[in-house]
């Protein structure tokens, strides 16, 4: 697979001939607007929300969001020429010039959801020698989790590079105090595999969210088995959130989650 | 930007947002070179739409933002609704719709009212992107 993220930083990436490319292409429409309503499909969400749409480029997930349920959705990329496209394609969306990594310009509460489709792994680069991904992912997941309208929630489809990637972004997630995990599709399938940050922000059971046929990323299991019998609490605690897990229910985001082997599917 | 969004963003500077002076934004300094332009734009009316919001709207802060681009007509305190479709709050949605969601700002500034930096909009897409002095 090809990244973009590893060649120049986004805006410059994304130049008006790039942008228009990458819009015009009928393949990317295609896998754009399939991952957002998989998405919406695992947000299941109401009809006539208030959705934050980050990394929206040219409008392609936005109007899924439009079309599905009657949303109205806010889009923010850092491409002038992404969002220029936009502005050509007439996108009902209202649009932002802004840096994820610098944060959610937004008051506490103010979208019931957001989504985030192919973005979120440029968070993960150092562009600048300023630029700390660390200080980066803090400032994006604290700032969506207050943006966030309690009990809100977020789905970011997102190409991880590596397994180091996944566990900082999963635990710059829970740092700022979301529950969730991830959801993989296609996992077999090396160039089809999709990869689905679903996070909630408070206040949400496990039935809001639509687990059917997915499965969630987990702790795995310790490498030395222990008899049943001989397990301390804590190893009991973690042995039964497991079993949660297994079950598809989300659980609070465990801290060591990959770098790992990962367990057979269920 | 649609009036909606001015009454939900807030100053980007890191140090801003833990002040409660970060929001709203102020329309009341305009620049000669990007002068104040404001359009009507048809939106489906969504009744359910509006009233999934109206308890989330900052209603002192949209008067001052009205108030700000020249509309001193918005009442004082908010409307209340309880059921969004009774014929008699129709009306009343369909205004707070034109207000909300039909009112585009197309171009002007914005003005953080703690640390000044000033926020444009052009072609009706407002910049949030910060100077490096102001990235924290
Ligand atoms: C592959 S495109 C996806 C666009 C859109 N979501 C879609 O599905 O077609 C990735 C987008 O992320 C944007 N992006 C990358 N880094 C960003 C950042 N730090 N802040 C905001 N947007 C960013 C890029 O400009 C680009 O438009
Ligand atoms: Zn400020």
């Amino acid at each position: 697979m090809s990244r973009p993220e590893t060649t120049a930083p986004p805006e410059v990436f994304y130049n008006d001939l790039e942008s228009k490319k990458y819009t015009s292409s009928s393949r990317i429409q295609h896998i754009q607007a399939e991952m957002t309503l998989r998405a919406l499909d695992l947000l299941t969400l109401e009809p006539h929300q208030h959705i934050l749409d980050i990394g929206c480029g040219s409008g392609l997930s936005g109007e899924i969001l439009s079309q599905e349920g009657d949303h109205v959705w806010v889009g923010m990329d850092i491409s002038p020429s992404m969002l220029a496209v936009a502005l050509d394609r007439d996108v009902a969306g209202d649009l932002l010039l802004a840096d994820m990594g610098n944060g959610i310009p937004f008051r506490a509460g103010t979208f019931d959801a957001v989504i985030s489709i192919s973005a979120i792994q440029w968070l993960c680069n150092a562009d600048t020698n300023t630029a700390d991904p660390k200080k980066r992912l803090a400032r994006f997941f604290d700032s969506l989790y207050a943006a966030l309208r309690r009990g809100g929630k977020v789905a970011c489809q997102f190409y991880p590079r590596d397994e180091r990637q996944i566990e900082q972004i999963l635990g710059a997630a829970k740092a700022s105090g979301f529950a969730g995990g991830l959801v993989i599709d296609d996992e077999e399938n090396k160039k089809n595999k999709k990869y689905y940050l679903i996070l909630t922000a408070g206040n949400v059971t496990t039935n809001d969210i639509n687990l059917k046929g997915i499965k969630i990323e987990k702790q795995p299991r310790r490498t030395a088995k222990k008899n049943k019998r001989e397990e301390t609490t804590k190893e009991y605690i973690n042995r039964k959130k497991e079993l949660m897990r297994k079950r598809g229910r989300l659980v609070a985001l465990d801290s060591h989650f990959t770098g790992r082997k990962r367990r057979p599917k269920f | 930007m649609k009036l909606l969004t001015a009454n939900f963003v807030q100053c980007s500077v890191k140090a801003c947002s833990a002040t409660p002076k970060c929001f709203p934004l102020h329309f009341d300094q305009q620049t000669a070179d990007v002068p104040l332009e404001l359009a009507h734009e048809d939106v489906d009316f969504s009744p359910e739409f509006v009233y999934n919001m109206l308890p989330r709207i900052d209603w002192p802060a949209l008067t001052t933002t009205a108030r700000e681009l020249g509309n001193n007509m918005l009442p004082e305190t908010k409307p209340e609704i309880e059921n969004p479709n009774a014929p008699e709050h129709e009306q009343l949605l369909r205004d707070l719709h034109t207000l909300l969601l039909e009112t585009q700002i197309i171009q002007g500034s914005m003005r953080c009212e703690n640390c000044g930096h000033i926020y444009f909009i052009r072609d009706s897409i407002p910049n949030f992107l910060l100077p490096g002095h102001l990235v924290q």
